[in-house]
């Protein structure tokens, strides 16, 4: 399937050709597994599975605590406690699932953030790296509405916040946030579409996810020096990769089972510590809370939609030129989604011919800088909107936007590679010595 | 003792620290020491009951603990009252019954009556529902060492009442340095020895108040201990799991970094 030559699955006995003719399943299953796999991927190529864990574990919890949650704004705080109290073991199940979220946006971040250093998303990946970012948006939608469900003064007048920034929309704003809401404000009648829909995003995200890999299993996989499979014939494809299975399936089992370790550690001993203690008091239209923060995930995005205020020169000028029409609310909420609209558009805007960052002596540090420039974000996002944190969120979205649409496109230009290895068979040899480049080797022989 | 003399040098700290605190603004909230904190941390059932105790005898009269069931004071890992101690309990509060389109004497399968004061909070949740500790910069560092505070933030507001009051647009305002704002509509609840206990201990203010935010926690988090357990074997199982994992792994890949299969 990878345009990487392997070995196919041939039907041996008479059930499995009877199958085979009716339905290649089997066939499937075993290119999917099978399929050819870069033997230099180092740990950060773990959080697919995680990904893929993450999705399961929500959707399997999702759908029993589904079961005893009631989406009335009159009622839903407490079928959520009485979850928490009367079903049995409901209090694991509302903190897996919960602290679950978390455990998938980390794992998204560090699987979107691989891409970016290591260039995953550089042709002919960029297919695969678009639907990523689709999966991440309908993550995002999906976590939001989520949030909303347990109807606590967080998920209430989140929902308020995040739904506000549609009436932001000029002239027809107001049309598509009462559209949203079902009504004027937050009600009811918002709590059961997002319900809803947050039931259904889910399986969207699986349908996605299986598109992700069918396209990365179309290109095959970037691995860490960004030299692709040498594909001429199977025996030299053979030396710069190993199936996916047992190699890589024993090693992510390995890694998510020490991250597993940590996410228990988590949902057994602390499980409100990513949380809100607002949430624990049930939606109350007529009270605001002091402060109004989003989960922490989304803390970097609402950082950059609240750095571009009125007081921005350039806010103001835009402003100017577009007679009011992109006022300083608009245009908080452009930034915001602009800069996830940057990030989907980094394979047109990387002009460098070098894939990986290990090779771009210059890229490495401006790439280091947009990791901390991402947790300054999420840090400034909960703090208030007082100096020094308004200069500081302006400063971190400006080098949001400066990273995508001046360094990465400037970088390609100026910037000296240094030497790639050859091959892929080099890289993993000069790491773990010649033991790859004996036949045995290529073809291991079963341990004793 | 040792325990009380560590809680007394404290409380003299914070007196003495109070007024430094107090100078930044920020309602202040003192680290309790309490039986249930970290991994392996428990209820202590005499606590809980008498928790209850000052709930019944104190809080009850305004506020109300709508989401907990009268039986669940019978549960494990809670107060654990005996069956007939807790049809007892419940016989002492009325709660109205459609059915009988009147008021009847409550049985364990109801919950508790919910506040009888418009502007006194329920108190099921209270105790997650507040955060004692923020910071340093907003980081949450706090809340990772010590708890996100909740008890300790119930502990703090009922010890620490300045005696001062202030009347406001007819309504009658407390001081209290652990308040948001400074200022709070509740009356002092606890003065000390305002109950007594039946095991003997202690009735100073600050047991009083630790064991009803005790009593408070188990009220807004029942199944703690269940889940702490749960953690814990989670935490143990996946450990083996994945040494042996690793195990596999290695053995796997061995043959191709030119190692030994030992």
């Amino acid at each position: 399937m990878s345009g990487i030559p392997h070995d196919h699955y041939e039907p041996t006995t008479g059930a499995e050709k009877w199958l085979h003719r009716r339905l290649p399943i089997v066939g499937l299953l075993y290119d999917t597994l099978m399929i050819p796999t870069p033997k230099n991927l180092n740990w950060m190529w773990i959080w697919g599975i995680v990904l893929t864990f993450c999705l399961a574990l929500q959707i399997v919890t999702g759908i029993v605590l589904a079961m005893h949650y009631t989406p009335h704004a009159d009622m839903a705080f407490a079928s959520v406690e009485h979850i928490m109290r009367d079903v049995n073991g409901g209090h694991m199940l509302r903190y897996l699932h919960a602290n679950g979220a978390s455990l998938f946006f980390v794992a998204v971040y560090l699987h979107l953030f691989r891409g970016f250093y290591y260039g995953s998303y550089k042709a002919p990946r960029e297919v695969t790296w678009i639907i990523g970012m689709l999966i991440y948006l309908c993550m995002m939608g999906t976590a939001f509405m989520g949030y909303v469900l347990p109807w606590g003064q967080m998920s209430f007048w989140g929902a308020t916040v995040i739904t506000g920034l549609f009436g932001a929309i000029p002239f027809i704003g107001d049309s598509i946030q009462t559209w949203l809401l079902g009504g004027p404000a937050v009600d009811n009648a918002t709590l059961n579409r997002f319900f809803s829909l947050h039931y259904l995003l889910p399986f969207v995200i699986a349908a996605l996810v299986a598109v992700h890999i069918w396209a990365f299993h179309s290109t095959g996989n970037n691995n860490p020096t960004g030299v692709e499979v040498r594909r001429s014939s199977k025996a030299e494809a053979e030396k710069d990769t190993v199936p996916f299975w047992p190699y890589f399936v024993m090693k992510d089992l390995f890694a998510l089972g020490v991250i597993l370790v940590v996410f228990f550690a988590i949902v057994g001993f602390m499980p409100n510590y990513l949380g809100h203690p607002d949430n624990y008091i049930e939606a109350n239209p007529l009270s605001t809370p002091a402060h109004i923060v989003p989960e922490w995930y989304f803390l970097p995005f609402y950082a950059i939609l609240r750095a571009f205020t009125s007081e921005v020169w350039a806010v103001q000028f835009v402003e100017f030129i577009t007679f009011g029409i992109v006022n300083a609310k608009f245009f908080g909420v452009l930034a915001m989604f602009g800069s996830i609209v940057a990030m989907a558009l980094a394979p047109w805007l990387d002009t460098s011919s070098v894939r990986s960052g290990k090779y771009r002596p210059m890229f490495k540090w401006w790439f280091a800088l947009l990791c901390i420039d991402f947790v300054v974000l999420m840090w400034v996002g909960a703090q208030s909107t007082e100096f020094p944190y308004d200069w500081i969120s302006l400063i971190a979205a400006t080098y949001w936007f400066a990273y995508f649409f001046v360094i990465l496109p400037l970088l390609g230009v100026i910037e000296k590679p240094t030497a790639q290895p050859a091959t892929i068979e080099e890289d993993f040899n000069a790491h773990y010595g010649k033991g790859g480049t004996d036949g045995a080797a290529a073809q291991p022989a079963p341990a004793e | 003792m040792i325990r009380k003399l560590t809680l007394s040098a404290l409380s003299a700290l914070a007196l003495t620290t109070g007024a430094a605190f107090a100078a930044g603004g920020e309602a202040t909230t003192h680290d309790v020491d309490f039986s249930f904190e970290g991994p392996f941390g428990k209820f202590d059932q005499m606590q809980l009951q008498r928790g209850l105790q000052v709930y019944t005898e104190v809080c009850a009269s305004c506020h109300g603990l709508r989401y907990v069931p009268l039986r669940a004071l019978g549960d494990e890992g809670g107060p654990a009252l005996p069956e007939d101690q807790v049809r007892a309990y419940a016989e002492f509060y009325e709660v109205f019954d459609p059915a009988l389109d009147d008021y009847r004497p409550a049985t364990p399968t109801d919950h508790f009556p919910t506040s009888s004061l418009d502007n006194a909070p329920d108190l099921s949740l209270m105790a997650k529902a507040r955060a004692g500790f923020h910071g340093p910069y907003g980081t949450g560092l706090s809340q990772l060492f010590k708890g996100i505070g909740g008890p300790e933030h119930i502990v703090a507001i009922l010890t620490s009442f300045t005696g001062e009051e202030k009347e406001e647009a007819g309504t009658l305002y407390y001081g209290n340095t652990a308040f948001p704002g400074g200022w709070i509509a509740m009356a002092p609840p606890l003065v000390g020895e305002d109950v007594e206990y039946a095991d003997g201990h202690s009735n100073e203010i600050h047991h009083e108040a630790e064991d009803v935010a005790a009593f408070l926690m188990w009220a807004a988090e029942p199944k703690m201990m269940a889940r702490k357990q749960a953690g814990f074997t989670g935490v143990v199982f996946l450990v083996i799991l994945t040494v042996l994992l690793y195990w596999t792994n290695k053995r796997i890949w061995a043959p191709l970094k030119g190692k030994k299969t030992a």
